[in-house]
């Protein structure tokens, strides 16, 4: 622990900032001494990622003043950050997948830095020195998630660095991968240099940090010692309502198999992209099955086919099935009308059009439920079924005819889940359903779930955060290059069994054996 | 910077009607200052290219007539763009359905039944849309932008129809003029009105308008067609069928430039010359945008664009100004409304210059 009475790396004095429509922070004090690391805890839409920005000169502050080791500073641009010492990782790491790791870092670092290959040696001499391995001279694009981000650690690392600002470093890692990043977080700090470490993952925030901040709305809800505090009490904090979030869920079994993937493989035409490799599955109506992995291991594809954004030729029609029918070769709207529903992994863009009302998002995939006839649009019908949406599942929103891209992640996925589920579908498909979404949401949204569940259909989630598999899913598998690991009741598996999976560690028995 | 943009995170309604009529006055402004700068007393020449055009009953009649092409030739354009597919092709539709239309017309003179007029209307509807569907084909076949090949398609219809003019479809008694003969009167869209030259036209520029705002407002083709342009992945991931909305968009858009460009010959000129058209293709593009892609703001901008046409060349035979003025009062027309559009989305703020000082030097003595 950093002793207190030193003076603090960093501190913030009422930082205050207003975007059109909301105060982001409001009179934020924080303190960060050198060689602590320090959590910023918080819903989204709590003022996190601006109080970053603002540290790291990418927008700055309405009011309030920054000290900088005892030194009133105003940082500007993200250079001037660098220049004193500041680095930050974010969570969508920048990096060119086609140069390799020592050409990325010194694009990065400048040409005053030196060439790639000079900068080789610095570069294995720093990952040795914090127990991150990495060849520089690999293709970034060869590179997993994991190692991409060592390549972002490390090119702050660089610099002579004081402070380390990390976005949900771990959203992208298996729990493995993880405590390799801590690791190497505790060495950066044993050697004195500060730790802004972002996330919303409560375990893991009490495992490594020295101490917590938490924000509610923009502003300070309270400064903590997480490691002398229960999740409930952090989560508390976090959302300011005393009601039960972190629910327990009865698991049940299932009836008769609605979802039957068999033998599915596909090849990917994209170079960068995953190929799937004989996947097999099957999801009974009443139950939930939860597939982990690491991004970029298969799921956008393995969505794709099942969605039906991707079809297959003919041949391998059966290879999806929904009750016994094969679907394989079949388009979105076919497969919805035998009761498909599916909520894409993004939500602007993919599963809501952000310039449209939410009346129209309503229409977008509710078409089928006699909102047309005759070729026009029953404006009355959408308006009841957006207004229901709203009302049903908590949407705060102004009206229904607010555009999409005005709601927060949270809302928006709330509207959207809302959407599938009043459509009374006999399969759910749901991609990362509460990522990037606030404790409160994310407690609603599995609440749906579950009484979907309960009400009969079949549900497929696809997410990274493993918490919340092991709340929600009754079996459990991992994807890992393309391959499905075969499904286990989530009773009887172990965290660390998961992590295992996902990273490939399970046999080449074909998953239908074990179900 | 002392003035600077804040966005402000919902669309201003009050920006989406004032921004037009901003872009107008400051277009206005603009001519003012260009015709004092040309040595003409602006408010004079404003009257005479603006207001003295549509004084009379005549007046209004030729600009009905110089509004129908554009107003159809936008109407199509505003499907199309609504989809995000750059048709800029339509003056290329526009004389390809004029010279199918003209070649069957040449083809029946003698016809006397007012089936022939019906024929020759349909035969130029079809064959523009058949000249957007070869930029369809090409898109959604090997995925060719349809920018390029509007544009060069738009060449090759007014190359076929100089061709066609000085070739097969000549006049055997025109004395060799580049003229094909004059159509039937059967074949020739009747006129509204004794004096002027209105004709039937309109009938289908208003019923187009009704089609088209109905179909963008109302239908569910219409909402697909919105969504395709928004957002493709989301179009995508309904079952919305790309391909098939490209080659709609793209038929409709050039079936109602080539329906435009069959109601000029049959209509206001009566045979095929070489001159069909004074550009109402392309100017459609800019009126299909100053309506916002709404069928209702387009009738007001195509009607204001015809003003311009006509008072250009009044204020050409009056004033002697160069012909060139239409097309600058187009471009910035054109130009202030997308400017202005910026405040439908931004906030403009003035920052105070010493604020801004202050701040700079705090930085310096933070950093040092």
């Amino acid at each position: 622990m950093p002793s207190p009475d030193s003076t603090p790396r960093l501190q913030l004095r009422q930082i205050s900032k207003r975007y059109p429509g909301c105060l982001a922070n409001d009179a934020i004090d924080l303190s960060i001494a050198p060689g602590e690391i320090h959590a910023l805890l918080g819903e989204n839409g709590a003022g996190k990622s601006t109080l970053m920005k603002i540290i790291y000169g990418v927008t700055q502050a309405d009011a309030g003043e920054m000290l900088w080791q005892g030194q009133r500073v105003n940082i500007r641009n993200p250079a001037q950050a660098r220049q004193l010492g500041i680095g930050m990782v974010f969570q969508h790491f920048s990096l060119f997948e086609t140069l390799s790791v020592a050409q990325n870092i010194a694009l990065a670092m400048g040409a005053t830095a030196g060439t790639p290959k000079q900068l080789e040696p610095t570069i294995a001499d720093v990952s040795r020195r914090y127990g991150m391995a990495l060849e520089p001279e690999r293709l970034v694009h060869s590179l997993s998630i994991g190692e991409r981000q060592r390549v972002e650690i490390i090119r702050c690392l660089m610099q002579d660095i004081r402070l380390l600002i990390l976005d949900e470093p771990t959203s992208v890692l298996t729990p493995q991968e993880a405590d390799e990043l801590f690791i190497t977080l505790r060495r950066l700090a044993a050697e004195g240099c500060s730790i802004l470490f972002i996330s919303h993952k409560l375990a893991e925030v009490r495992a490594l940090c020295h101490s917590a901040t938490v924000l509610r709305g923009g502003r300070v809800a309270g400064h903590c010692v997480p490691a002398e505090c229960s999740d409930q009490q952090l989560a508390q904090m976090m959302v300011g309502e005393a009601a039960a979030l972190i629910g327990e869920y009865p698991k049940v079994s299932g009836g008769a198999a609605y979802l039957q993937v068999n033998g599915l493989s596909w090849h990917n035409p994209d170079p960068f992209g995953c190929s799937l490799s004989d996947i097999s599955l099957q999801v009974r109506s009443g139950e939930i099955v939860g597939i982990a992995g690491v991004a970029g291991n298969g799921q956008d594809e393995l969505l794709a086919l099942l969605s039906g954004e991707q079809t297959l030729p003919r041949d391998s029609a059966t290879s999806i099935c929904f009750a016994g029918q094969a679907v394989a070769t079949l388009r979105p709207d076919a497969r919805r009308q035998l009761g498909l529903a599916f909520v894409p992994a993004e939500r602007l863009g993919h599963g809501a059009v952000p310039e449209l009302s939410l009346a129209d998002n309503a229409l977008l995939t509710a078409f089928q439920q006699g909102l047309v006839s005759n070729g026009l649009i029953k404006r009355g019908k959408v308006e009841t079924l957006a207004q229901q949406i709203i009302q049903r599942f908590g949407v705060k929103t102004p009206d229904s005819q607010s555009a999409a891209r005005s709601l927060s992640g949270g809302n928006l996925q709330k509207f959207i889940l809302g959407r599938e589920i009043l459509q009374q579908p006999k399969l759910l498909i749901a991609a990362h359903p509460t990522w990037g979404v606030d404790v409160g949401a994310a407690a609603t949204i599995h609440r749906a779930l579950i009484a979907l569940r309960d009400a009969g259909a079949a549900i497929l989630v696809i997410s990274e955060d493993l918490d919340e598999l092991f709340q929600i899913s009754d079996r459990l598998g991992a994807l890992c290059a393309g391959r499905l690991s075969p499904l286990r009741n989530t009773t009887d598996s172990l965290l660390s069994d998961v992590g295992g999976w996902m990273a490939g560690q399970f046999n080449d028995a074909p998953s239908s054996a074990t179900l | 910077m002392l003035l600077s943009l804040e966005p402000r995170g919902q669309q201003s309604r009050l920006m989406l009607w004032c921004s037009p009529l901003l872009a107008a006055l400051l277009t206005l402004g603009c001519g003012s200052l260009l015709f004092i700068a040309l040595g003409h007393d602006p408010l004079q020449t404003l009257h005479t290219l603006l207001i003295a055009p549509i004084s009379d009953l005549y007046g209004v009649s030729e600009l009905l007539v110089k509004a129908l092409p554009i107003l159809l030739c936008a109407l199509g354009l505003a499907v199309a763009y609504q989809a995000r597919i750059w048709n800029i092709g339509a003056e290329g539709q526009l004389l390809f359905g004029a010279l199918a239309g003209s070649a069957l017309a040449v083809n029946i003179i003698d016809m006397q039944s007012h089936w022939a007029l019906v024929l020759i209307l349909l035969t130029g509807t079809f064959a523009g849309a058949a000249w957007a569907g070869l930029t369809a084909w090409l898109r959604t076949r090997f995925n060719a932008n349809e920018i390029l090949t509007s544009i060069m398609l738009n060449y090759i219809a007014l190359n076929l129809l100089l061709f066609c003019v000085h070739g097969p479809l000549k006049d055997p008694a025109g004395y060799n003029f580049p003229e094909s003969a004059m159509f039937g009167d059967a074949s020739r869209l009747p006129l509204l009105m004794e004096d002027g030259r209105v004709h039937a036209g309109v009938y289908f520029a208003l019923l187009a308008l009704v089609a088209v705002w109905v179909l963008l407002q109302k239908s569910f083709v219409g909402f697909q067609i919105k969504v395709l342009g928004l957002d493709k992945r989301a179009a995508g991931f309904v079952g919305f069928r790309e391909k098939r909305l490209i080659w709609l968009a793209l038929l409709i858009s050039g079936g109602l430039a080539g329906l435009a460009g069959v109601c000029e010959v049959t209509g206001p000129i009566g045979q095929l010359v070489p001159q069909v058209s004074p550009g109402y293709g392309y100017a459609a593009i800019t009126v299909a945008f100053l309506g916002r892609l709404n069928p209702i703001g387009i009738l007001f901008s195509s009607l204001l664009m015809a003003l311009l046409y006509i008072g250009g060349e009044s204020a050409q035979m009056t004033l002697n100004l160069p012909q060139a003025i239409t097309q600058l009062f187009q471009g910035m027309m054109l130009f202030f409304l997308l400017a202005c559009d910026v405040l439908i989305l931004y906030r403009p703020r003035l920052k105070l210059r010493w604020a801004r000082r202050t701040s700079t030097t705090a930085v310096t003595a933070g950093a040092l």
